[in-house]
């Protein structure tokens, strides 16, 4: 049981990694641009996508890969340009409602593209079987890296906002835009930058996941709710929230549905525990955002507004 | 011109005595073409078009025009839809829907216009029981069956403890239910995940912790392929997985190697060795590049049934075309094929395994037949006639 719980700790841990990959980019550019993206999603399908196709037409997972960041890179880089330039002296509501009708635009050519049929991204042969752990239970080698992938992007974030010129402008910019640009800074090649950079890291936690989910075009607007929900949790704008509030919103998850049953059986009879359980279980990330926001009304690591 | 105009007369005057044979016959395909699951309606759409192309576009040697509508997978846009085939569009039969909750919804608009519904996929319990309506046929298998035939299965291959899995919604406690109707060992534990669950690590665990004889799933489309990839990367391959509408064509070439060997059920399979078989599934690689699914074979026969029954009484009188259609021997990708009294079919469902073809893609193989002539438990409820 102590291994079970264990385990299912690494398991919570891992899916968070794993949702912290998507909102570092989303995070930054609702944080730094004020700046509401609901397309984040449809660019980190993209990204699985590229890397289904990249992965089959090389015959590398490597490859793939770095073919499909790049290309993630340049799609961030072109619709920033094309699009989300002219967004950011508009209202909210105005970038929902474009954002939006871009996520149904990319969604729909990507079906055009590839088909509605979910696609398969094989796994490399290094990182393909899994370790045994304690009794019957193993680990999978690819969660592992999916682990350190997730933990090696975070530090570069970590690095990138905190010891360099550029992150310097990005947190100032955060905190005060007309100041920045009064200090003769470009701020408009500094949002370009930063939403390109978003767009890959979306790209990026795509093709990593491809050999894991399914590549299919619904996969966007699956992950893009919970996205918002560790964003907010962790603060808006801030990475260090996002991962604090993926790892808890992973953890949460993943122990509290298959946890959850258990401990209610604790105190009440096992058939409404397993009813109690199952109908909690997709509402408590939701319940733990509320609690967390009573708490901290700006999230974990959000600034007062 | 003039030439051609009487031509077309002649045709009209030598081919049918009656005046409406200048109007083609109107078939509509209502079926999901768009969001996630499209690619099951995809499959259907294909079957219907390659079954008219093999025909030269006639039913029954009546010139047929098919409407093909996007049901969009919403009941009440599909139900306004079926109105509009019926109504406005003059259709006399409707293929459709692959859901059972758009089967609910376009039932009433189809056969109150006047119209025949032929169901290539969903054949929900509704319609098979008290409900059965003299003219609706569903060419599938009713929905309960599958589950049924595996935990028939399950029970005969003598797994003594299963672990079941599904979302948690309607249709995943139906086809448990189904399941656990007919399976006779312990059920170790009932997982209910969320619909469109992304990560199975948990639920893995579980079962890697209670080693169970065998694993039962309900996970279909994006959620089944998921669960199919991470169960061979957490190492439980040495744990049989039977399933229903988890593994099949249409989820396979994104599972691949991580689905070999996995169980399912059902009345066909691209390798069924019945006659017109393997050259079915061959054209419809040739069009579509793809291995056909059930969903396409179902539909394919649907049209069949169609043309076999204008073919014997033609589209004037209904009362003639409704006997036609529950009685008429056409040539089913199943083999034999025939209908109960609530006009589901009465047919043999086979054990099926995930299998590599030789060319390379991934399909359903029939293993072993389990139950034959299998008559859904809803028909004697049924008696309308």
């Amino acid at each position: 049981m102590a291994n079970l719980f264990l385990l299912q700790l690494l398991n919570g841990a891992q899916f968070g990694i794993l949702l912290f990959l998507v909102a570092a980019g989303l995070t930054l550019v609702f944080g730094i641009m004020d700046f509401i993206n609901l397309a984040h999603g449809v660019l980190y399908m993209l990204g699985a996508y590229l890397m289904a196709m990249f992965a089959l037409e090389t015959g590398s997972f490597w490859l793939g890969l770095l073919l499909a960041l790049a290309t993630t890179l340049v799609v961030g880089l072109v619709l920033e340009w094309l699009v989300f330039r002219r967004l950011y002296d508009r209202p909210h509501l105005d970038q929902v409602l474009a954002t939006f009708a871009l996520m149904l635009i990319l969604s729909e050519g990507v079906k055009i593209l590839w088909g509605s049929a979910p696609l398969n991204v094989a796994m490399p042969e290094l990182l393909s079987g899994s370790i045994p752990l304690a009794g019957p239970l193993r680990y999978p080698v690819y969660r592992i890296a999916i682990i350190v992938a997730g933990l090696a992007t975070a530090a570069g974030l970590w690095w990138l906002i905190a010891r360099t010129r550029a992150g310097m402008l990005l947190r100032a910019g955060a905190s005060n835009r007309p100041m920045v640009a009064a200090l003769g800074t470009d701020i408009s090649r500094l949002f370009l930058l930063v939403f390109a950079l978003g767009a890959m890291l979306a790209g990026f936690a795509g093709a990593l996941v491809s050999p894991v989910l399914s590549v299919d075009p619904g996969m966007g607007d699956s992950i893009l709710i919970l996205t918002f929900v560790v964003i907010v949790i962790g603060g808006v704008g801030s990475v260090k929230g996002a991962f604090a509030g993926a790892l808890l919103v992973g953890i949460v998850d993943t122990v509290g549905r298959i946890f959850g049953p258990i401990w209610l059986k604790l105190v009440m009879d096992p058939a409404a525990a397993t009813q109690a359980g199952r109908v909690l279980a997709p509402m408590l990330v939701y319940l733990l955002m509320a609690a967390v926001l009573s708490w901290r009304p700006n999230g974990l690591f959000g600034r007062p507004s | 011109m003039m030439r051609s105009t009487l031509s077309v007369f002649a045709l009209c005057a030598a081919a049918l005595p009656g005046l409406a044979a200048a109007d083609p016959v109107k078939v509509g395909l209502l079926l999901t073409l768009s969001g996630p699951p499209a690619v099951l309606g995809e499959h259907a759409r294909d079957g219907a078009l390659l079954a008219l192309k093999k025909l030269d576009g006639k039913l029954g040697g009546e010139a047929a025009e098919f409407l093909v509508t996007d049901a969009e997978g919403k009941p009440d846009i599909a139900a306004q839809k079926a109105r509009r085939l019926v109504e406005s569009d003059g259709a006399d039969v409707v293929i459709g829907p692959i859901f059972s909750n758009i089967m609910a919804a376009i039932a009433g608009p189809v056969t109150e216009g006047g119209a025949f519904l032929l169901s290539p996929n969903a054949g929900p319990s509704v319609f098979a029981g008290e409900g059965c309506n003299p003219d609706i046929f569903v060419v599938s298998y009713q929905n309960d069956q599958p589950d049924q035939v595996m935990g028939e299965y399950a029970s005969g291959a003598g797994y003594g403890s299963v672990v079941l899995i599904a979302p948690n919604y309607q249709a995943g406690m139906d086809h448990l239910g189904g399941f656990k109707r007919t399976y006779d060992g312990d059920i170790t534990a009932e997982l209910m995940t969320q619909l469109g669950q992304l990560d199975y690590s948990a639920e893995l665990a579980q079962i890697a912790a209670y080693q169970p004889d065998a694993v039962y799933a309900f996970l279909p489309g994006g959620m089944g392929v998921n669960f199919v990839k991470q169960y061979q990367q957490a190492g439980l391959s040495g744990i049989p997985m039977m399933s229903s509408f988890t593994t099949d064509e249409t989820t396979l070439p994104a599972m691949q190697d991580a689905a070999l060997g996995m169980l399912s059920s059902g009345s066909w399979s691209p390798d069924l060795d019945v006659p017109g078989n393997a050259e079915f599934v061959d054209d419809f690689i040739a069009e579509y590049g793809r291995v056909p699914a059930s969903y396409a074979a179902y539909a394919y026969d649907a049209v069949m049934l169609l043309d076999t029954a204008i073919a014997a009484a033609g589209t004037e009188d209904r009362d003639a075309l409704r006997e036609a259609l529950r009685t008429v021997d056409f040539p089913s990708l199943r083999g034999k094929f025939s209908f109960g009294a609530n006009q589901f079919p009465v047919q043999d469902f086979y054990l099926t395994e995930v299998v590599q073809r030789a060319d390379g893609a991934y399909a359903t193989s029939a293993k072993e037949l389990v139950t034959a002539d299998y008559v859904d438990a809803y028909a004697d409820a049924c008696t309308a006639e």
